[in-house]
């Protein structure tokens, strides 16, 4: 059971949620400390959507309890819809009006005063780099910008926490970095988040903490260093001139994998400096040169495959597929 | 802000939103704006001399064009809310409705933002039509307070097809089904009094268009704006409207609370 925070950040407990006989959301607990990110990581139709549709006030729980910077989500959404930005995965822009126009129609919904709403517009207009199109109509926008615009509308009323639901899913890489600078600086600012993401290395450069959630149950949580730390898929991969070198070190180091295509050892590795050097001290005992040495340190990826028991679910409860499939 | 002061202000935003969209979309405004103008036409010059006859003899084109101006008036309000309920389905498909439904204003204020855009729309094509009808030769004996009453039964009925289209907009799966299913209200005007006087119908069909609602409201029109004998014709107009827009109103509040825009995964 995670503590609860005082009356500040997320907190949800037990949230239960099924559609139809179909139970999407199981007993979920979570708790995001204000200021911080949570990355809630997950393979499509693992109930992430869900979570965020339920915590910002858009689908009913069946059961648990939800509070959005001291407001009950039940008993009180307007509260908590008066504290939260929220940008979805589907564009939630109206295309018929320009991008100052969405902002200004967000100005007047959260009833800034007429000149408060214009400096607030003009100063996200800059924020995200989209003065230039400020008076274009969306249908010529691209998608990154439709992106940009969609979040500056979450942040028209500065709200204390944010939800983002798979923010750079469909982005271009230099796109997605200007995403995650702008996620890195509201965090910055001491706004809370919560994002979704299926990308392991977002979640590794955003997030304080991650919680990951596969078939509607949070199967393993904690800082991104905790969950690598709680994985052994520590390994030195060897390279080797010749065949002979590569099976002579075969022979001296019998937990090792050979890979004789490549001429490659693979040696499990505890991440301590004196292992590997134990290791090189040993070949070069036994006169066997090592051409080329290279670390790999266990990133979320293989955290992800270890807690969700090695396969990545398909939408609908498909069963196991093969490693790595549908990402 | 009190809270009806923080409604009015969010009902008004969403005004000037659907009314900037009618702007942004001017093949449709221009295409509901436009129907009934080219129908005027062929009622009058098609249909006219042929149907002016029946009307009596020594009548023609221009007996039937003073007939048919009410009809047409109800067509432009049958093709106005068609739009709303296009607009009120794309708004319900898009991805904008969730964001409305997660920030702390009127629920209602999108519907009424629709509902407000689309009487404005209605009227203006109305106008727009008169002008037209009455470029053609369209004469009426209608003083300053029967075109008042005629305006007022067109916006009180306006009204009940606009909240019946906005539920129509509601319950449709897609912007497809929102843009066919008012069709309906076009044919049920064509099986009224709008255009022939129901006298001429055989029996069964003659029943059934006496005692649907576009034949009183055409009738009171009719009277209002040609001298006619109006008769229970305004009570039945005017209890048709509101009970009309009584049960879309419950009906579209309903949907809009219940239904989620985008299906849940």
């Amino acid at each position: 059971m995670t503590s609860m925070p005082a009356a500040t950040g997320i907190v949800a407990r037990d949230v239960c949620k099924s559609f139809g006989d179909h139970l999407v959301l199981d007993k979920v607990s979570l708790a995001v400390e204000e200021g911080t990110v949570l990355a809630l990581l997950g393979p499509n139709g693992a109930g992430k959507t869900t979570m965020v549709r339920i915590l910002s006030t858009l689908v009913l729980a069946d059961s648990g309890s939800m509070r959005i910077a001291g407001h009950d989500v039940v008993t009180d959404p307007d509260g908590a819809r008066a504290a939260i930005g929220v940008t979805g995965q589907f564009s939630a822009v109206d295309n018929l009006l320009t991008g100052a126009e969405n902002l200004q129609l967000m100005a007047d919904l959260r009833h800034l005063d007429r000149q408060a709403g214009r400096r607030r517009v003009s100063e996200l207009l800059e924020q995200f780099d989209l003065t230039d199109a400020a008076h274009k109509l969306l249908s010529t926008y691209s998608g990154g910008m439709r992106r940009r615009l969609d979040l500056a509308m979450t942040l028209v009323d500065q709200p204390r926490v944010i939800f983002l639901d798979e923010p750079t899913t469909g982005l271009d890489p230099r796109s997605r970095r200007t995403m995650w600078q702008v996620i890195r600086e509201l965090a910055g600012s001491g706004v809370t988040i919560l994002l979704t993401t299926q990308y392991l290395d977002e979640a590794d450069h955003l997030a304080d903490q991650v919680a990951v959630l596969d078939h509607g149950r949070v199967v393993a949580e904690g800082t991104p260093a905790e969950l690598k730390r709680r994985i052994p898929g520590g390994h030195v991969r060897l390279h080797f001139a010749g065949p002979d070198l590569l099976r002579s070190a075969a022979r001296l180091i019998p937990a090792a994998g050979p890979d004789q295509d490549r001429l490659v050892l693979q040696v499990p590795f505890d991440g301590t400096a004196g292992s590997v050097r134990e290791l090189l001290d040993e070949l070069h005992r036994a006169h066997i040169d090592v051409e080329r040495l290279t670390v790999h340190t266990p990133d979320l990826d293989d955290v992800f495959f270890a807690v969700t028991g090695g396969h990545v679910s398909a939408q609908h409860d498909q069963g196991p597929t093969p490693q790595g499939a549908g990402r | 802000m009190t809270t009806l002061a923080y409604a009015l202000s969010d009902s008004r935003v969403m005004l000037r939103r659907n009314l900037k969209h009618q702007l942004r979309y001017p093949s449709m405004t221009v295409m509901l704006i436009g129907m009934p103008i080219v129908l005027l036409l062929l009622f009058v010059y098609v249909f006219g001399g042929q149907l002016g006859a029946g009307l009596g003899a020594h009548l023609g084109r221009h007996a039937y064009l003073d007939y048919v101006v009410p009809g047409v008036l109800l067509i432009t309000v049958a093709s106005v809310v068609q739009g709303t309920s296009i607009m009120v389905a794309m708004d319900m498909t898009g991805g904008i409705i969730d964001r409305f439904r997660t920030m702390a204003i009127a629920r209602a204020s999108v519907l009424i933002g629709h509902v407000l855009g689309s009487l404005v729309q209605a009227l203006a094509a109305m106008g727009v039509l008169i002008g037209v009808a009455f470029g053609l030769g369209f004469r009426s004996s209608a003083g300053v307070l029967e075109w008042l009453a005629a305006i007022g039964a067109l916006a009180l009925f306006g009204l009940a097809l606009i909240w019946l289209a906005v539920a129509l907009g509601l319950a449709a799966k897609s912007v497809e089904t929102a843009s066919n299913t008012p069709m309906v209200l076009l044919l049920l005007l064509f099986l009224s009094s709008g255009f022939v006087s129901t006298a001429t119908m055989p029996t069964g069909l003659r029943q059934f268009a006496e005692y649907q609602p576009f034949t009183p409201v055409a009738d009171t029109l009719r009277g209002l704006l040609s001298g006619a004998a109006i008769g229970d014709h305004a009570i039945a107009a005017i209890a048709w409207s509101i009970g009309i827009a009584a049960v879309a109103y419950f009906w579209a509040i309903c949907l809009y609370n219940t239904r989620r825009a985008v299906e849940q995964r």
